[in-house]
């Protein structure tokens, strides 16, 4: 053992600075490259949709946006059938996830001891697991038909008055999508809201429980007003969750090109005509009018997604910045 | 603040009532994790009795029966989900590890800050608008559906979240670690490797395995880059089938043994994705969670 000691030093000393120096240059070219490389990722993203989404908007220009055409045989392309799916899907699933994220962070940062706040947060999480197809699947043989026998013949009955809820029955429709869709973003909703709720100090707490409130006003007037941007964030966070989700909502929306009130009836997303026509898209312009709906859920995913991870660390910021007083 | 919880202190509502109100709000929390975790158990439950009712050897090792037969299997499937994912790892990982590395060690410059920012955008860039992305870059200049163009869709996706979580945990390495290690004379690239990176391993590794059991459920950037292909190809350059997208056929197909099929197939796959991210959370002690 001894004699290994010199060994390594004369084994240092052999290797003079500027090798040792050479070798630290080339790490740090590497890493460096490697991170241009995810600029250049989200770059190239940008510009090749762009680029192969030209045809379209040299021969629609704005007109795509306010188009409901959607006529691949004559090569007439309207985005507007699409733009008013994603939302109205998406609005749909927010309806339903909103209030459930927030009872489940509620109940997760307020309601249940640590042991059990974890575990059903980790029950919670595996919805966010299962993958979109599985979710299609499942939507399409066992959550449709039922939304066709008990949820749509309630709504008509009793909300019928409303053109939303008029018209025929079927399993696959914008309300089985938004449904889905729901079930697909609470996971992501409610995490955040959870982590967000978690961040708010003790003191807030304590003060409003000193000044004799009930739990529930406590977490109504400390709770909820401090993590507000964050669970604002949290929300948007879901919708661009929402918009771009493609699979399970392309398996049970029906895929109709035409905008109707009715909730009930078929429609498409941006994303679920994508799946459906891509591969089998025949012209050049019909591919370039597929490729602009996927830009415009490129710019509407990054402009989301900025604004909700600004909302979110802000309150997260917020917090540390108060902590360090 | 306070005047909101003081108006109903001194207002007609006894206490009784807030107590009351109060109890009622948080049983209906209690009430929405309940009702969040419903259609977990049913699909969890469809998908066990189902799909182990569909599933038989011959799923395992038959390829895909003609159209119009019954029987066949999925093996084409497995196996080219196998390969679509590694071939993924293969390009995402050295650069998600890489780039991380970088993000860890250049905490101040205005670099890291956009290329943080770049990996948090393309977190939020929908699957389906990736694997455009791809066939822009690789299905059109190569003229055809391939292997390649699949892997390289579910790499970008990677990417992002293996950046992500290196840098957080190469973060967690205590700066003393490092700095012992150069004081040693150790050039940095070698503290760096040989020191941080090895410390930070086991989490770099679960962020790894996370990213992989999220990519291996993507359906959408894979139907028009590895395309899917009812005969046996394990070639680069040819479409290759992958399990979500047999599934996502046979379930929006008319046959009934196809749909059956796509239960058995769909179990196989979310046994894989959770045996990964439960196995990942069972050796960390559930503390890993993929960034979103």
């Amino acid at each position: 053992m001894a004699d290994s000691i010199p060994t390594v030093r004369r084994e240092r000393a052999r290797a003079p600075v500027h090798v040792r120096l050479f070798g630290d240059r080339i790490f740090n070219t590497a890493t460096f490259i490697l991170a241009l490389a995810i600029l250049a990722l989200l770059a190239g993203l940008a510009l090749a949709l762009i680029a192969d989404s030209f045809p379209a908007i040299r021969a629609f220009g704005l007109h795509f946006f306010i188009s409901t055409e959607w006529d691949p045989v004559n090569d007439k392309y309207g985005a507007l059938p699409f733009i008013y799916g994603t939302f109205v899907s998406s609005f749909i699933a927010l309806a339903i996830a909103v209030p459930l994220s927030l009872g489940v962070a509620l109940c997760l940062s307020e309601m249940a001891p640590d042991w059990l706040s974890h575990r059903l947060g980790f029950l919670v999480d595996l919805l966010a697991a299962i993958p979109s197809v599985v979710y299609g699947l499942w939507a399409v043989f066992v959550m449709g038909p039922w939304i066709r026998d008990y949820v749509e013949p309630q709504l008509a009955h009793y909300l019928g008055w409303l053109p939303f809820f008029q018209g025929p029955k079927v399993a696959v429709g914008m309300l089985s999508a938004g449904v889905i869709l729901a079930i697909m973003i609470i996971p992501y909703i409610s995490s955040v809201c959870t982590d967000v709720f978690r961040v708010v100090p003790h003191t807030q707490r304590e003060a409003a429980l000193a000044l004799g409130a009930t739990k529930w006003e406590m977490v109504k007037t400390a709770v909820i007003p401090y993590g507000m941007t964050g669970v604002i964030g949290a929300i948007i966070l879901g919708l661009g969750r929402a918009l771009g989700e493609t699979i399970a909502v392309a398996m049970v929306i029906g895929n109709s090109a035409d905008i109707s009130a009715s909730l009930f009836k078929p429609a498409a997303t941006l994303a679920s005509v994508i799946a459906n026509e891509f591969a089998e898209a025949t012209s050049d312009l019909y591919v370039a009018a597929l490729i602009e709906l996927g830009l415009v859920l490129l710019i509407l995913g990054i402009v989301l997604n900025v604004v909700a991870r600004a909302l979110v660390l802000g309150v997260q910021r917020r917090r540390y910045q108060e902590a360090g007083k | 603040m306070a005047a909101g919880v003081l108006s109903g202190l001194h207002g007609e509502t006894s206490y009784r009532y807030r107590k009351f109100k109060s109890d009622a709000m948080m049983a209906v929390t209690v009430g929405a994790t309940i009702v969040t975790l419903i259609p977990l158990f049913l699909v969890l439950g469809y998908l066990l009795t189902k799909g182990f009712a569909s599933l038989n050897w011959a799923f395992f090792t038959h390829m895909p029966a003609p159209v119009g037969e019954a029987g066949g299997g999925m093996a084409n499937a497995i196996v080219g989900t196998l390969e679509v994912v590694g071939i993924a790892c293969l390009i995402g990982v050295p650069i998600g590890v890489g780039a991380g590395l970088y993000l860890a060690a250049n905490r101040a410059s205005q670099f890291t800050n956009w290329v943080r920012f770049s990996a948090d955008v393309l977190m939020g860039v929908p699957s389906i608008v990736v694997g455009i992305f791809a066939y822009a870059v690789i299905v059109r200049p190569f003229g055809g559906f391939s292997t390649l163009a699949g892997a390289v869709a579910l790499a970008a996706i990677m990417i992002p979240l293996v950046t992500r979580t290196t840098e957080e945990m190469v973060l967690l390495v205590p700066p003393e670690l490092r700095e012992a290690s150069l004081a040693l004379g150790v050039p940095n690239w070698r503290t760096m490797l040989s020191v941080v990176a090895r410390t930070a391993l086991s989490g770099i590794t679960t962020g790894v395995i996370l990213a992989v059991a999220r990519v291996s459920g993507e359906t959408a950037p894979l139907l028009f880059t590895a395309f899917g292909n009812r005969f046996w190809s394990t070639s680069l350059f040819h479409p290759i089938n992958t399990l979500t997208v047999q599934v996502y056929t046979y379930a929006i197909s008319p046959f009934a043994d196809w749909q059956r099929q796509a239960w058995a197939g769909a179990l196989v796959l979310t046994a894989i994705i959770l045996a990964l991210e439960l196995g990942v959370r069972w050796v960390t002690g559930g503390a890993a969670k993929a960034p979103r």
